[in-house]
């Protein structure tokens, strides 16, 4: 399965400036009364992988079909490049889309898809047909070029629809949740697939998803929408690692949040008297009420780090890589995973009780949940 | 006693086995009888005015197909009329159906309303009113007032039947046609209409069917010029020359080819898996 650069050539700017191929400023959408994506901001950089996530009706697909020209902003502006976009419609952007139903044209075959927007440029007839076969070789769909898009499985109709996409060689491609309707197996394929010709041929992508798996394994950067803004935009390590809203950390992996009052420049107190102790930079100024957070896996059980908090387990669940406890505390029920490093389903059991420690370096605070259900 | 209860069970499965087929075969007969006796009176060599008793077999009716004084100018005008409108309703049918699908306009809902009204209203009041409506504006009743009713009527049979492969047709594939560089008239032109041909094709040729055999509205403003239909009417009155047997079998011998093209076609289609 080799693959070459053939469409545009890598990146040159990897020394250089940094060059900004997408900028959303103070993009606002309404849809009736219904504010679909609210005074939004953004910069895409040259040749990322860029993740739009988010759950559903947060705004992500309205952000990406204002970028590719389905949807005008009420207020704001869009630039590709230097160029502001607004008003343009699609056919005049210099981005292309692969949508979540493919839209593959039913009544052409799969070469004449990809063909379509060649033609449209007005591509010579000889330099067309190479393109088009060079593009499905690309996409690993040789010899399937006079089919019609029924005869072809789902994870090919979504190759195509990358195909015919990326063959008009965009500025940007945008990918409207195009994993969707795969079955988890070919999903993982198709993500690893997406990733290596994003990096092979230097393409912005914007991927729009609600699968934050999906999003943490592709995208450099990634945007975490909620009710038309952005949460939090960052690598996917950052988004994990230092959530910023509880949002972030409920929506990215399992989070355990503890209420809690600062009281001090890296103190925290819980509402039960304990002292967490938190990296100074991770209150970032905040002040009274926060809430503490602990990914699982950060959390041992056998003692030894800074942070300690003692309880009872109640549940405890053997899922072979590693054992998952449920343990109450006096600041409420932590998730807690243990990974199985030698073989047996040995560990705590149910009502015994034992004492939770983390490190402040694995701790982070969010704004406190309390009033905002 | 066994025997005999075995023997009425019997011929009970039997008549349960065949009372289907007996039922279908009457159905059919039913049906069909009425045309075959159309066809067979086309071939027949009345010695009066009617056309009505079985006197012998004869090509002639076939080989002096236009004999009666009249007829050839009915079935041209009958057909100009049908051409005409059936391609003018299909148009703008085809336009006031993606406007309904696609756009919300004010005024949409009374639209939808107004163009099922020609359908459900019985086509004498349809033929009075425009009567009515014809001479209040001091129209001149002829070619034009015909051509006129048979778009009108026609259009709500073109909308019904183009809308309804509308509804169910996929918007990101003109946005993907879009994305891919084509603007509005190039997709309309290499997406919308390809996929909405079939439709467009099935409602072309319910207008011409409606408009040629159309009788009543046609009556109503037709002046002083004769369509087919209106020929037929006046001839039966008079005695029916066997002309009009030919031609009402000429008709339905192009309908059936066309029926039985149609089904071959979309077999083939199928069978290589393309609709």
């Amino acid at each position: 399965m080799a693959v070459e650069p053939r469409v545009a050539p890598a990146p040159a700017g990897q020394t250089g400036p940094r060059i900004v191929d997408v900028r959303l400023e103070g993009v606002t959408k309404r849809f009736d009364d219904v504010v679909a994506v609210d005074d939004l901001s953004l910069e895409i950089e040259q040749g990322s992988f860029f993740a739009l996530l988010g759950p559903s009706g947060c705004g992500k697909t309205t952000t990406l079909r204002m970028i590719g020209g389905f949807e005008e902003p009420t207020s704001g502006t869009i630039f590709l490049g230097d160029r502001d976009v607004v008003g343009l419609p699609p056919y005049r952007r210099d981005v292309n889309t692969v949508f979540q139903s493919y839209a593959l044209f039913p009544h052409l075959s799969i070469f004449e898809n990809v063909a379509f927007g060649l033609r449209r440029q007005g591509a010579e007839r000889k330099g067309l047909r190479g393109r088009v076969l060079e593009m499905l070789h690309l996409v690993e769909l040789e010899g399937m070029e006079r089919r019609k898009p029924r005869q072809l499985s789902g994870g090919q109709q979504q190759r195509v629809a990358l195909a015919r996409a990326l063959v008009c060689s965009p500025r940007v491609l945008l990918l409207d949740e195009p994993l969707g309707a795969l079955d988890l197996k070919l999903r993982k394929q198709m993500q690893l697939f997406l990733k290596r010709i994003q990096h092979d041929i230097g393409i912005t992508f914007i991927h729009v998803t609600h699968d934050q798996e999906e999003a943490m394994t592709m995208a450099d950067r990634i945007a975490v929408m909620n009710k038309g803004r952005i949460d939090q935009l960052g690598s996917p390590d950052e988004l994990y690692e230092r959530p910023e809203t509880p949002f972030v950390a409920g929506f990215l992996g399992v989070s355990n949040l503890l209420p809690g009052t600062v009281a001090g420049a890296d103190v925290v107190r819980l509402d039960d008297g304990t002292q967490v102790h938190v990296a100074a930079e991770a209150l970032q100024g905040r002040t009274g009420r926060v809430a503490v957070g602990i990914r699982p896996e950060k959390i041992r059980i056998d003692g030894g780090d800074a942070n300690t908090l003692p309880g009872t387990v109640s549940e405890s669940a053997y899922v072979g890589v590693a054992t998952q406890y449920i343990v109450e505390t006096g600041s409420g029920r932590l998730t807690v995973y243990v990974q199985n490093v030698r073989p047996g389903a040995e560990g705590a059991a149910p009502g015994d009780r034992l004492t939770l420690s983390w490190s402040p370096d694995a701790t982070f605070v969010v704004d406190s949940t309390e009033g905002s259900a | 006693m066994s025997g005999v209860m075995d023997l009425g069970g019997r011929a009970w499965a039997l008549a349960r086995r065949n009372v289907l087929a007996a039922y279908s075969v009457l159905f059919f007969a039913y049906l069909l009888l009425p045309i075959a006796i159309v066809i067979a009176f086309s071939f027949n060599n009345p010695t009066g005015r009617f056309n009505y008793v079985w006197q012998g077999f004869t090509w002639n009716n076939w080989r002096y197909w236009d004999g009666v004084p009249g007829l050839r100018g009915a079935i041209e005008l009958s057909l100009e009329i049908a051409v005409i409108a059936s391609l003018v309703a299909t148009a703008l049918g085809t336009l006031v159906a993606l406007a309904l699908v696609r756009y919300g306009f004010r005024g949409r809902g009374a639209t939808n309303l107004l163009i099922f009204l020609p359908l459900s209203t019985p086509e004498i009041v349809l033929g009075a009113s425009l009567l009515t409506l014809f001479l209040n504006a001091n129209v001149a009743f002829g070619f034009w007032t015909i051509l006129i009713a048979h778009i009108m009527f026609c259009i709500s049979f073109a909308v019904v039947t183009v809308k309804a492969r509308l509804v169910g047709f996929d918007r990101h594939l003109e946005e993907a046609a879009m994305d891919l560089g084509a603007n509005e008239w190039a997709t309309f032109q290499k997406v919308t209409l390809p996929l909405i041909a079939p439709a467009i094709l099935a409602a072309l040729l319910l207008c011409f069917a409606i408009s040629i055999d159309d009788f009543v509205v046609t009556y109503f403003n037709s002046g002083t010029r004769i369509t087919f239909p209106l020929f037929v009417w006046g001839s039966a009155r008079i005695g029916a020359p066997p002309q009009i047997n030919v031609i009402g079998t000429a008709i339905f011998v192009v309908a059936v080819g066309l029926m039985v093209t149609n089904v071959l076609v979309q077999n083939r289609r199928g069978k290589r898996g393309l609709v």
